[in-house]
């Protein structure tokens, strides 16, 4: 009797609690695909499956780009690009799979490849693959071959100018001659410069992948820079404020030499006359190192900040030009911290100064 | 299509009803399908026009009847919905603005096609406000394409914020009128290339209108309601011949 009552109690609980997570989590509408659509709402990139131009399945990255409202709907509702239409509309039974180039969904003028898969049962697998980041990768190329050749034309036009009236010899006296050849000089020099910079940058380019294998230490290289750097310095002091433990870090010496001659050149070009750059090495946690250059100037507007490591970006292309920059001086830092596995921290105030903070791995100890 | 989840066989009505969601469903898709090839219509006719590419020119104008099948069958199937299965207020609603947005996103293709027409008369011109079409363009190409997706996801809000940008497309017609105008009177060897000039920005200016036309009408197919009316400017070309004029 008791055992017999139990077991009804036991039913009726297995039954409520049953009904009670049915009602909870409702089957999807479509029996079949039910499952496949738990495997879709995985990807991140947006996936359909359409049948008879309806668009049966829709994953919730399919559903944020096209709207909540597609699934179940006429799949033109989803995707109206003419070219896309006109394959989603027909009868399938294409073998491979079919890709469309498709411009303007979800925003105008956003790069899309749409890739068709026919599935097994008579349905069709819709892929929509995001082109944006490798156009933005293309035109990237594209701007920095014109932006490199517009670069090197500029001095070069220059230089041709000097020369044709230095070929007229009547026409300059030995003075004036003096001073051409002074200019002409300059330009050639800042030529040089901008290639020196551009195969510096394509090398670390090249090696981005290839983590360096020498132990280096800082301080000592900070000294080496700074003794380099002395000349152009004139007379305002580099100074070097020590506040790490131990100053060792992976890397390749000479790159990170580089890094640091770039910075503290910018440092002596855009702050103010006769103020210090301060170099300051600190420890930012267990494992890292930063390395702090430190200028009182100007400062740079917020705006600008976040475009200071591309290449030829410039605040002001008069100033930049008058003191020398190559525009590349940044992009070369960025590219040596990447390779070393460091992040670059460039904070500013108007009328303040500037601080730039190298944050380095440091080496393993052995 | 939907089958609930509860194991009830639906009604009979409920079925047609099914029936007639599906049928309103892929009226709605052949408008989408005719807005895409308006919009791509007019992204092409611009393309041809900058490029100065007769053949891309020719191949929208070709392109246009496509566009205008579309609105017959769009005209046929939804008579047919209208008279077959007596739809209630709110398919009804949608059915007659399908009707008539079909009707004009027609017009908006008829209006890429002028552009494509006049691609080849613009031949050589070195007018400035050649560089300010195609901004005006995007715009106008833009209202098309967010008021299609409001269309698609029933989105009155959308439809509403398309009809603001309206006088974006005005203020850019207005610029482009008075600087070809000026075009016109420094020489005279411009005034035929000008004039075509000015049909362009015209016929976008016209699209763009048409574009918040459909907004209005996508408005009153998801809420019932009519969108309240903005406050309209002078006529735009009259501004422009007023001070032009003196």
């Amino acid at each position: 009797m008791e055992v017999a009552s139990i077991g009804l109690l036991v039913l009726t609980a297995l039954a409520a609690a049953f009904v009670l997570l049915r009602w909870r989590a409702p089957a999807p509408a479509q029996a079949e695909p039910g499952g496949s659509a738990n495997l879709l709402a995985a990807f991140e990139e947006p996936l359909l499956v359409v049948r008879d131009r309806r668009v049966l399945i829709a994953n919730s990255a399919a559903r944020d780009l096209l709207g909540a409202h597609i699934e179940g709907s006429d799949v033109r509702l989803a995707i109206r690009h003419p070219a896309a239409a006109e394959h989603l509309a027909g009868e399938g039974g294409e073998e491979a799979p079919v890709r469309i180039e498709l411009v303007g969904l979800g925003e105008l003028g956003r790069p899309w490849e749409m890739i068709l898969t026919p599935l097994p049962d008579g349905s069709r697998l819709v892929r929509l693959a995001d082109q944006s980041l490798a156009r933005a990768a293309e035109q990237m190329r594209v701007d920095f071959v014109a932006n490199a050749s517009h670069e090197l034309r500029t001095p070069l036009a220059t230089l041709i100018g000097f020369i044709e009236t230095l070929q007229d010899e009547a026409a300059v006296d030995p003075a004036t001659r003096q001073r051409f050849v002074g200019i002409m000089a300059g330009e050639a020099l800042r030529m040089r410069d901008l290639l020196d910079d551009l195969m510096s940058l394509s090398r670390i380019e090249a090696e981005r992948f290839a983590l360096p294998r020498d132990t280096v230490d800082l301080k000592p290289l900070i000294e080496e820079v700074r003794a380099a750097l002395k000349p152009i310095a004139a007379g305002r002091g580099i100074r070097l404020e020590n506040r790490a433990g131990a100053t060792l870090v992976g890397g390749d010496r000479s790159q990170l030499g580089q890094m640091l001659a770039n910075l503290i050149v910018n440092a002596l070009k855009y702050g103010r006359a006769g103020t210090p750059v301060r170099i300051r090495l600190e420890d930012a946690g267990p494992d890292l190192i930063s390395v702090t250059v430190i200028d009182k100037g100007e400062g740079i507007a917020a705006e600008h900040i976040p475009r200071l490591t591309e290449r030829f970006y410039r605040v002001d292309p008069g100033r930049s030009r008058q003191v020398g920059g190559t525009g590349l001086g940044l992009a070369i830092v960025k590219h040596i911290v990447l390779r070393h596995r460091g992040r670059l921290e460039i904070r500013s105030r108007l009328g303040v100064g500037t601080r730039v903070a190298v944050i380095l791995p440091r080496a393993a100890v052995t | 299509m939907k089958t609930s989840f509860w194991p009830l066989r639906p009604k009979r009505s409920e079925d047609a009803g099914a029936a007639l969601g599906e049928e309103l469903d892929t009226l709605r898709g052949t408008i989408c399908e005719m807005g895409g090839l308006a919009e791509a219509a007019i992204r092409e006719a611009m393309e041809a026009l900058v490029r100065r590419d007769h053949e891309a020119a020719a191949a929208v104008v070709r392109r246009d009847r496509r566009i205008d099948a579309l609105e017959a069958e769009i005209e046929r199937h939804a008579v047919d919905i209208i008279g077959r299965c007596a739809p209630n207020a709110a398919d009804l609603r949608e059915a007659v603005a399908a009707l008539k947005i079909a009707g004009v996103v027609e017009r908006i293709g008829d209006y890429a096609k002028n552009i494509a027409k006049r691609v080849p008369s613009v031949e050589d011109s070195r007018i400035r406000p050649i560089s300010l079409l195609p901004e005006m363009a995007r715009i106008a190409a833009e209202m098309v394409h967010d008021v299609l997706d409001a269309f698609a996801a029933r989105d009155a809000r959308k439809a509403a914020e398309v009809t603001e940008r309206d006088a974006a497309v005005d203020d850019f017609y207005n610029s482009i009128f008075r600087s070809l105008l000026t075009h016109m009177m420094e020489n005279p060897h411009n005034i035929t290339p000008a004039t075509h000039l000015l049909f362009v920005a015209k016929n976008l200016e016209r699209i763009g209108d048409h574009a918040t036309n459909v907004a209005e009408m996508v408005y009153f197919a998801a809420t019932g309601e009519y969108l309240a009316d903005r406050p309209k400017g002078a006529d735009t070309t009259l501004i422009g011949a007023d001070r032009d004029h003196g």
